[in-house]
């Protein structure tokens, strides 16, 4: 119909796919985000690590190259779970940076300004609206994590043979698994901040307040209630994740040895470390889930 | 024709208030409103019938759907403006209206060019390019009703469509309703609290009072009716006038108080033939009203609880 017939007209086309119309906030989401140069460029960053680790490998197995660089030290590297421990140790933060940015920007506005109910009268469900709203955080922070790290795997295997794979197979799961688990709660603290602080910049920093002010206060448990092992890490996202790493990269863990008392050496069993992220993934669900309704109900 | 709204003995509650108490009714005009003081239920019968809430007890049909099993059905049918302000600031008009549709199931291409139509169509077609956040109340109001649109729905809910609209605002936006409504190729559901707006636009009113249907009154049917009632004062000696009217088949009744004639013409009469016999009979006809129950007097009625009408029968 063209512009200048203006009247009511049912629409009688075909419809799309429901189970693939999440995504369309997704697309929408997408184009906001790059939208921005700063977070393009930020973004392009968070690559750096891998890009990185991607020469590194190519220099380490390229004697040629090696030599005439003169960079003797890379001829002692290893190439190993200890390796990746570091680029993911790297990436945590970043991947982190990263869902600060974009996350509170994904829900706030749309409840700051009463979206909810022109979504959800669509034939779109409150989950179809979260897993559009996460699968924004989940594809860019898998695009830094380990999408670029299965990339590294491949080029090392490629240059050391299949036996080097075959030797580190808990290297590739590790990386998998860990940037999943890391993935899913960043991004779900980083929607339920954002549901419940409408404001973006307020939800911004209570993301920050999450990742490092949780961190001093279990570091103040530990010290005020001596404990021993140092449970108050179980809410410091980031010592707990990097528990997590060493767990499944290395397949051993050290996990808050460095804040028993003196002499204890008593650390945190790996498995804590698993209970505890997914203990926040679980909160951060649960109040999203709560928050994300077509009307509130006044009580 | 075939009810698009049943109610059956629907019963809602809201933090376990009950809101809507036992609402039962068959709708079939092509726009209803629904009228009520504030806090009778309206925007969460209109919310209930989206699925925002669930029923305690009963049921509702749109369509032929019910709420409890085929709500995304319903919601695949239906366009909703909702009463409060519902938009992003930061979205410009065309690519906030472009990806409701496309939310409702259109193809990108199909939505971008339905979004440019719409917003031609609700007179934003200059502004479709400006951020929502910019425009003004008005502008708003005809954006939310492009979103509820956008996507041709065969039901149409509006809930307080001229809210805050100044008037040449409101008559745009009325004149609008009723476009749609004349196309016959939609229903629709109003909520207000103004009577002028429903008069103007519908043929059905619900009334709700504390969460109850107060009154059901047919527009069209009552217009029609009050034009065959008619008050009549006269000068001059009455009988012989009133007797030669009865003749025609009027039924007249005298006010003794005020001397006034009340008279129900049957369908074959006309004024004109009153005017004649009252020349015949040398009677001056000094004042002659047609009855007029306005919407107003039934809301007024229903909320006094003066009256429980049952309408056409169909409650």
């Amino acid at each position: 119909m063209a512009v200048y017939k203006q009247s009511y007209k049912r629409f009688e086309g075909t419809l799309t796919d429901q189970r693939w119309r999440f995504t369309i906030l997704t697309r929408y989401a997408f184009q906001t985000v790059f939208e921005s140069r700063l977070l393009g460029s930020f973004f392009s960053l968070c690559l750096a690590p891998h890009l990185v680790a991607l020469g590194l490998i190519y220099l380490r197995n390229s004697p040629g190259a090696l030599g005439a660089l003169n960079l003797p030290f890379v001829r002692f590297l290893e190439i190993d779970g200890a390796f990746f421990l570091t680029i993911y140790e790297i990436e945590t933060y970043l991947s982190f940076l990263l869902v600060t940015f974009i996350g509170p920007s994904l829900i706030a506005p749309d409840l700051a300004n009463n979206a909810l109910p022109l979504y959800l009268s669509r034939p779109f469900s409150k989950q179809e609206y979260i897993i559009g709203k996460l699968s924004v955080l989940i594809v860019l922070t898998s695009l830094i994590t380990w999408v670029p790290g299965l990339l590294v795997l491949a080029l090392q295997t490629n240059q050391a043979g299949l036996a080097w794979l075959s030797e580190n197979v808990r290297v590739v799961i590790g990386i998998v698994v860990g940037s999943w688990i890391w993935i899913t709660t960043i991004s779900l603290m980083a929607l339920a901040l954002s549901a419940w602080v409408k404001m973006r910049p307020a939800a911004m920093f209570s993301l920050f307040g999450a990742f490092f002010v949780a961190a001093s206060f279990g570091n103040m448990a530990n010290a005020l209630l001596d404990l021993n092992p140092p449970w108050g890490l179980l809410i410091d996202l980031n010592m707990t994740m990097r528990g997590l790493w060493q767990w499944l990269l290395l397949g051993r863990t050290e996990f808050g040895m460095a804040f028993a008392p003196a002499g204890s050496g008593a650390g945190l069993p790996s498995w804590t470390a698993l209970l505890s992220v997914a203990s926040f993934s679980a909160i951060s669900f649960v109040l999203l889930v709560k928050k994300i309704r077509a009307c509130e109900v006044v009580r | 024709m075939i009810p698009f709204l049943e109610l059956d003995a629907l019963n809602v509650q809201l933090a376990g208030r009950p809101i809507l108490k036992d609402l039962t009714g068959t709708f079939s005009g092509s726009c209803i409103g629904l009228l009520g003081p504030n806090g009778a239920g309206k925007t969460t019968l209109l919310q209930t019938m989206l699925g925002f809430h669930a029923p305690v007890t009963g049921t509702a049909r749109i369509l032929g759907f019910d709420v409890r099993t085929h709500i995304r059905e319903i919601r695949h049918q239906t366009g909703y403006m909702p009463e409060s302000d519902s938009y992003i600031a930061g979205l410009t008009a065309i690519r906030f209206v472009r990806m409701m549709a496309e939310l409702a199931g259109l193809p990108p291409e199909a939505a971008m060019e339905r979004a440019h139509e719409t917003l031609f169509y609700v007179g934003l077609g200059e502004a479709r390019y400006r951020k929502l956040g910019s425009y003004s109340l008005g502008m708003k109001q005809m954006a939310k009703l492009a979103v509820a649109i956008v996507h041709g729905p065969h039901l149409l809910i509006l809930d307080e469509p001229t809210n805050g609209l100044d008037p040449p605002g409101r008559q745009r936006m009325i004149q609008l309703v009723k476009e749609i409504r004349d196309t016959r190729e939609i229903n629709l559901i109003i909520s207000s609290h103004l009577l002028r707006d429903i008069e103007e636009c519908c043929d059905e009113v619900m009334i709700l009072k504390d969460g109850r249907i107060a009154n059901y009154c047919n527009l069209e049917e009552q217009r029609r009716t009050n034009r065959k009632f008619l008050q009549v004062e006269l000068r001059g000696e009455h009988e012989t006038f009133l007797a030669a009217v009865e003749k025609l088949g009027c039924e007249c009744a005298v006010d003794q108080r005020t001397h006034r004639i009340k008279m129900v013409l049957p369908e074959q009469v006309e004024i004109r033939n009153l005017y004649e016999l009252a020349e015949l009979h040398a009677i001056q006809i000094r004042r002659l009203d047609y009855k007029r129950d306005s919407l107003q007097d039934i809301f007024l009625k229903a909320m006094e609880g003066r009256e429980r009408s049952n309408g056409n029968g169909r409650l």
